[in-house]
């Protein structure tokens, strides 16, 4: 039993390793990105080519727009990449984020099941597509998650007059994913990115009903967490901004595509002539 | 069916191919886990010894506790160490946030609970029939506790198996607190929880059952360190 306290002191040395070695390696940034922009791949396609052009690493956190922008408020994260201008305008505002630049932008689509009981398709507008599923009573699954979608699918049905209501509307509380599972399941309406849409594999029974209409625009930008309000942030973030709205990165969004479709189209305007 | 039979060809060959990612994402889940459990034994062992050979005011009461505390949902752990670990937070300054380090103190927190109850019971049922002698011999405190930690040591590796299945199977903490950032902080169930929501539910499936795998390897490894151990006290 002597041995204990040695044997003790050695085993807790190996397990704080892990503690000590996580700061070790690579300079870093850390950016909360929306899922859409990592579960499309496209995070997967462009960071390399940035890591090996800056020798800086970008870590991403996966998360949903209203968790993003919720990170950034308490100074978590350096930099975000996310889809809702309004709470983009209102972290601009207080002074939480010092500087944002759009980079690209694809659409919203509905979808739901294949043969479409509500008659989505014929819509003439967005507002009128979510209009005959509710008039249709067709099952609905909204985020639900304060999500960049989640605020767009609200303001939608804003746009239509009524307010969603009943059994058919049902909130999944979860990632655009998890939601498309069940959609999958429940051969359910839902709104979608393009993005995620045609990254994802289990489509089961669902399709696109209706796309195009100018209020799915779907805008991306980078935002830095402002080094004011947050003096620890780190200032090598800049550079990955800088870099999302140069050619080179702009010409890699474009060229990412799945299945001969571009998910994202670039959005810089202008792309900046050099690359940092 | 066919998403099973794809899930599984999928396993075979992820293991097979052994993919750098994937050794990588087993390494970090088997440190972090591993680590969460030496840390909970260094605390869990004697404190679940200390409640299972005292006997004071308040102790059944402690021990409902402990027991209740054995059922701490994961996602709150990981709220609570997101909250103090977050910048805004009063450990912000450490900057353990999205590393494995904070992983590794929340599954701690989680495993810890886990290890001192079972202890505890392992413990008080070996000194109803050890403590009088020991007593008799004029065995300190702390002698009697670790004799008795020596004569559990069986039941207690299997408490610490219990603790170690707790840990790497949750996903609830670590996603909050380490971010599942790729090559940083992916482990198996986030990993698993990450190709779900991409939809790709064979290729998840596949991992989970790789997951499966990796438990078997480690209590195969444990009930024959328990044997020969036997064999050598015989």
């Amino acid at each position: 039993m002597i041995r204990a306290p040695g044997l003790g002191l050695l085993l807790a040395a190996i397990a704080l390793a892990p503690l000590q070695a996580l700061s070790q390696g690579r300079p870093y940034v850390v950016l909360a990105a929306g899922t859409t922009t990592r579960d499309s791949g496209l995070l997967a396609q462009l960071l390399p080519l940035f890591e090996a052009r800056s020798g800086l690493a970008v870590r991403v956190i996966g998360v949903g727009t209203g968790r993003a922008i919720e990170l950034a408020r308490r100074g978590d994260v350096d930099a975000l990449l996310v889809h809702d201008p309004a709470a983009e305008d209102a972290l601009l505002r207080e002074g939480v984020a010092s500087l944002r630049r759009t980079v690209m932008v694809n659409d919203f689509l509905l979808i739901g099941p294949q043969e479409d009981p509500a008659g989505a398709r014929h819509a003439s507008d967005a507002p009128a597509a979510l209009n005959r599923v509710a008039q249709a009573q067709g099952l609905f699954l909204s985020r639900g998650d304060d999500s960049g979608t989640h605020k767009r699918e609200l303001a939608l049905w804003k746009a239509t007059g009524t307010a969603p209501e009943g059994s058919w509307y049902r909130e999944t509380g979860s990632g655009m994913g998890a939601t498309l599972n069940t959609a999958s399941q429940l051969d359910a309406y839902t709104l979608v990115d393009r993005a995620t849409w045609l990254f994802f594999r289990n489509r089961g029974q669902l399709a696109i009903l209706y796309e195009g209409d100018a209020r799915m625009r779907n805008l991306y930008s980078v935002l830095l967490v402002s080094r004011a309000a947050h003096p620890h942030v780190r200032p090598r973030a800049q550079e990955f901004a800088d870099w999302l709205v140069s050619k080179e990165a702009q010409a890699a969004i474009r060229a990412y595509t799945i299945d001969g479709q571009v998910l994202f189209h670039p959005a810089a305007n202008p792309p900046s002539e050099e690359s940092p | 069916m066919s998403d099973l039979t794809a899930a599984f060809s999928t396993a075979v060959s992820l293991i097979l191919s052994l993919d750098s990612d994937l050794v990588e994402i087993i390494l970090l889940s088997l440190r972090v886990s591993g680590s969460a459990v030496v840390l909970a034994a260094l605390v869990g062992l004697p404190l679940g010894a200390a409640i299972g050979v005292l006997r004071f005011r308040g102790r059944r009461a402690l021990v409902v506790l402990l027991n209740a505390s054995m059922g701490l949902p994961p996602v709150v752990v990981g709220l609570l160490v997101y909250l103090m670990l977050s910048r805004s937070g009063p450990l912000g300054w450490l900057g353990l946030l999205f590393t494995p380090g904070a992983m590794v103190i929340a599954q701690t927190l989680l495993v810890t609970p886990i290890v001192a109850a079972l202890t505890r019971q392992a413990i008080e049922d070996l000194s109803e029939e050890y403590d009088e002698p020991l007593r008799s011999l004029g065995a300190s405190f702390p002698q009697r506790v670790a004799t008795l930690l020596y004569e559990g040591r069986l039941s207690l590796a299997t408490t610490l198996l219990a603790g170690f299945g707790r840990a790497i199977a949750e996903v609830g903490a670590v996603i909050i607190v380490g971010g599942n950032i790729a090559h940083v902080t992916r482990v198996m169930t986030t990993a698993i929880a990450l190709e779900t929501s991409r939809g790709d539910l064979p290729l998840a499936l596949g991992l989970g059952l790789v997951l499966v795998g990796i438990a078997i390897v480690v209590n195969g490894c444990a009930q024959w360190m328990q044997e020969v151990a036997r064999r050598a006290a015989a």
